[in-house]
């Protein structure tokens, strides 16, 4: 489905990715872990396609398309879903109005026809009630005023709407209580698929008790150092990055870069 | 009165070498001292046509011509006009529309239209009930006053004012009347000592909506006055409204064209807010894009009344909108909020003022403004606090969003304070479209024109949720989506 090879980004002239090769294939759960700085989270962005960032080097191929040729809400449009660590507010836009233009649109872009404000309200019951969310959430603007629980949970909620192929979680357990956690946890659980592929982004092994991948990589100073299945991130658990015998090295790099 | 015509016919003569040596005297550019005159001269001219009224109104039309002349046209060295020239209407010389040959026989039935009778004038812009209707926001009910070139017109308009203790009327005809508060209000309101355009105006009075509410009395429905403009002249309507002690209305003013043409609207607006009255004000301006438009609302607040205003502006080549209050009374309340969408080359000027004269009064502010193309827009908000006015409670904002890099904005907000226990805050702010919220946008399917006009709409609309008169929130932000929607294709 993916094949991320050699892929080098960066921001102005600080490279953050330094030679990036990952493959997810559909039916995979992949979490790529790491500290602050190893560039996870810019992984995710480039992905998405953030315009902040210049891919320098490397492919991108998404199920045989070049992903970086596609503005940003083509790839959505194919399928790609982002939720993002600090979602965005936007004073004046409901959050109802917001997602049913998103919802259309994508459909517009499969050929299948627009849904009116009520087929789409029907939609989206049930899409609320696997993040706990009230309907009043609906009409409040997107993000505006919510606490970073509520903008996690709309996250999520927004992914299980948009159902996307393949989603990217960008540290979305960061500021979570454990029971926040849980609700999003299984939000993302119920949405895995033969079909999907979901890669998750966290600095924590906590989350991948709940969402259990089948690979594990870690990142460091923008490369992939270890790759392994989930008992690595247990074992990151237990003895630190530093436990990893590159991340030293790597990190002093870094550091000197 | 003819001998009152003669006279100032003859004072005006001499006015003319006063002017052009004044100017030259301060040295202004020559093109200023050689164009000044001629436009000048014109308005002096068609001043001696008016219709005689009575004695109290002519001086007052006098002394208002007299000092029209004095000021001159506001350079760019005026701090009230700095970010503003005039020059492209005191450039021209604009006819009394009444007079105007093109707006007199424009689709005129009545071939007679030509002749200076203001009651010829009436369809002189052609204009049919169905063009007033749709400016009405989808209101039969509401008491409708339509004024041609600034006249009124009763068989367009639909008054359903009951008489007693609501008078809702042309002003031409309150003033014929004799009717009391006119003479009272009618120019103490709108100071011209300083202002150029309002000295201009009150030379000309002639006609506009006189509206007057007695005491305790409630406007259920709200007023709606439309000023149809056409042809290539001048109006200068003016309105005068007396809210009496706790009464309460509604009044909204439209300032449209049906065609492109280039015409001059210079309103006036004077409100008596009477103690413990509530007064909501709508003005909708939106003049075809070659057009130019200054308006002036100004109204005086007695103990415990309430004025909201809220000002839409859209159209016109050059247009200004002044919204002046006075809080003369103790605990009286003022909201001045607007919105000004500007494209293409318009230049769109915006400027408050609030006289926090007497203590415990609120006033809000919230402007915000949305330029695109090569316009320019300015805001100048002036909030003064006065030594008495202690335990003000002042908020001011203005917020400008640049859709263009060749867009400008001039804001100015404006805080003076006398008083020493007040509680005061202003600040503006000027950005472009938050590119991260577009990311966000966009990264959920939402094509980068949609999310611009999203975003651009959001930005806007939120000024317009203050609008509590529902059929006219829902016709701006159709107005306001319109807009957007052009521009982004």
């Amino acid at each position: 489905m993916l094949e991320i090879n050699d892929l080098h980004a960066g921001i102005g002239d600080r490279e953050i990715l330094r030679g990036i090769t990952l493959n997810v294939n559909a039916g995979e759960v992949h979490a790529v872990m790491g500290p602050n700085g190893s560039g996870k989270s810019t992984l995710a962005q480039v992905l998405a396609g953030n315009p902040s960032y210049e891919v320098t080097r490397g492919t991108v191929h998404y199920n045989g398309q070049d992903l970086l040729e596609q503005a940003p809400e083509v790839r959505a449009q194919n399928g790609i879903f982002l939720a993002f660590q600090y979602p965005v507010e936007i004073p004046g836009v409901s959050n109802a109005y917001f997602l049913r233009s998103a919802y259309n649109e994508i459909r517009k872009a499969k050929g299948q026809e627009e849904v009116d404000p009520l087929e789409f309200l029907d939609l989206v019951e049930e899409k609320l009630k696997l993040v706990d969310m009230s309907e009043a959430m609906l009409s409040r603007s997107v993000n505006q005023g919510f606490s970073g629980g509520e903008k996690k949970r709309n996250e999520i909620f927004q992914m299980a709407v948009l159902s996307p192929r393949l989603a990217i979680l960008d540290e979305t357990d960061s500021g979570l209580d454990i029971d926040a956690l849980r609700i999003v946890a299984e939000g993302v659980n119920k949405l895995r698929s033969p079909e999907n592929a979901t890669i998750v982004v966290t600095h924590y092994q906590r989350l991948l008790n709940y969402i259990v991948p089948d690979f594990v990589h870690v990142l460091a100073n923008g490369r992939i150092v270890k790759s392994g299945g989930k008992e690595l991130a247990l074992e990151l658990e237990e003895k630190g990055y530093d436990w990893i015998p590159s991340f030293a090295d790597a990190g002093t790099a870094g550091a000197t870069a | 009165m003819s001998d009152i015509a003669t006279e100032v016919a003859t004072r005006d003569r001499s006015g003319v070498n006063d002017l052009s040596t004044r100017d030259a005297g301060k040295g202004t550019r020559k093109t200023t001292a050689t164009r000044a005159p001629s436009s000048v001269a014109v308005y002096r001219e068609d001043f001696s046509t008016q219709k005689s009224v009575p004695a109290w109104l002519n001086e007052l039309r006098v002394k208002a011509l007299d000092r029209f002349e004095t000021l001159g046209f506001p350079t760019t060295k005026n701090e009230d006009w700095h970010f503003t020239s005039v020059a492209p209407i005191a450039d021209r010389s604009f006819r009394l529309a009444v007079l105007d040959p093109e707006s007199a026989t424009a689709e005129s039935s009545d071939r007679r239209g030509s002749s200076r009778r203001r009651s010829d004038a009436l369809n002189a812009l052609g204009v049919k009930a169905d063009d007033v209707a749709s400016f009405g926001f989808g209101q039969k009910d509401w008491h409708q006053l339509v004024f041609i070139n600034g006249i009124f017109d009763g068989a367009l308009s639909s008054n359903h004012a009951l008489g007693g203790n609501v008078r809702i009327d042309s002003l031409a005809r309150a003033i014929e009347d004799g009717a009391a508060s006119v003479e009272r209000h009618l120019g103490r309101i709108a100071a011209f000592d300083q202002h150029a355009f309002t000295a201009l105006n009150t030379a000309f009075i002639a006609d506009g909506a006189f509206i007057e509410i007695a005491n305790d009395a409630v406007v259920d429905k709200p007023i709606h006055l439309v000023f149809i403009s056409g042809g290539e002249g001048v109006s200068h309507p003016r309105n005068l409204i007396v809210a009496g002690r706790h009464s309460r209305a509604t009044v909204v003013e439209s300032y449209v064209s049906l065609r492109e043409s280039t015409y001059f609207t210079n309103a006036v607006t004077e409100i008596a807010v009477g103690e413990g009255a509530h007064v909501d004000h709508y003005k909708l301006q939106r003049e075809n894009d070659s057009a130019f438009h200054v308006g002036t609302t100004q109204a005086r607040q007695a103990r415990n009344g309430t004025f909201h205003s809220f000002s839409f502006a859209i159209g016109g080549a050059l247009a200004r909108t002044n919204i002046y209050t006075s809080l003369d009374g103790d605990a009286a309340t003022c909201t001045l909020n607007g919105l000004y969408l500007t494209d293409g080359t318009q230049h769109i000027d915006n400027q408050t003022s609030i006289e926090h004269i007497a203590p415990n009064c609120p006033s809000h502010e919230i402007y915000k403004g949305v330029l695109d193309g090569r316009s320019h827009g300015v805001f100048n908000g002036k909030v003064y606090v006065h030594p008495e006015a202690q335990k003000t409670d002042g908020k001011q904002s203005n917020n400008n969003l640049l859709l263009s890099p060749q867009a400008r904005i001039d804001t100015k907000p404006q805080l003076e304070i006398f008083a020493d226990d007040v509680k005061c805050t202003h600040g503006a702010t000027v950005g472009r479209l938050d590119e991260v919220a577009m990311f966000y946008l966009k990264s959920r399917g939402i094509g980068a024109e949609t999310a611009r006009m999203l975003l651009t709409y959001a930005f806007a609309a939120d000024v317009l949720e203050t609008i509590k008169l529902a059929p006219l929130k829902a016709e701006l932000e159709k107005v306001v989506l319109a807009r957007f929607a052009d521009s982004a294709t």
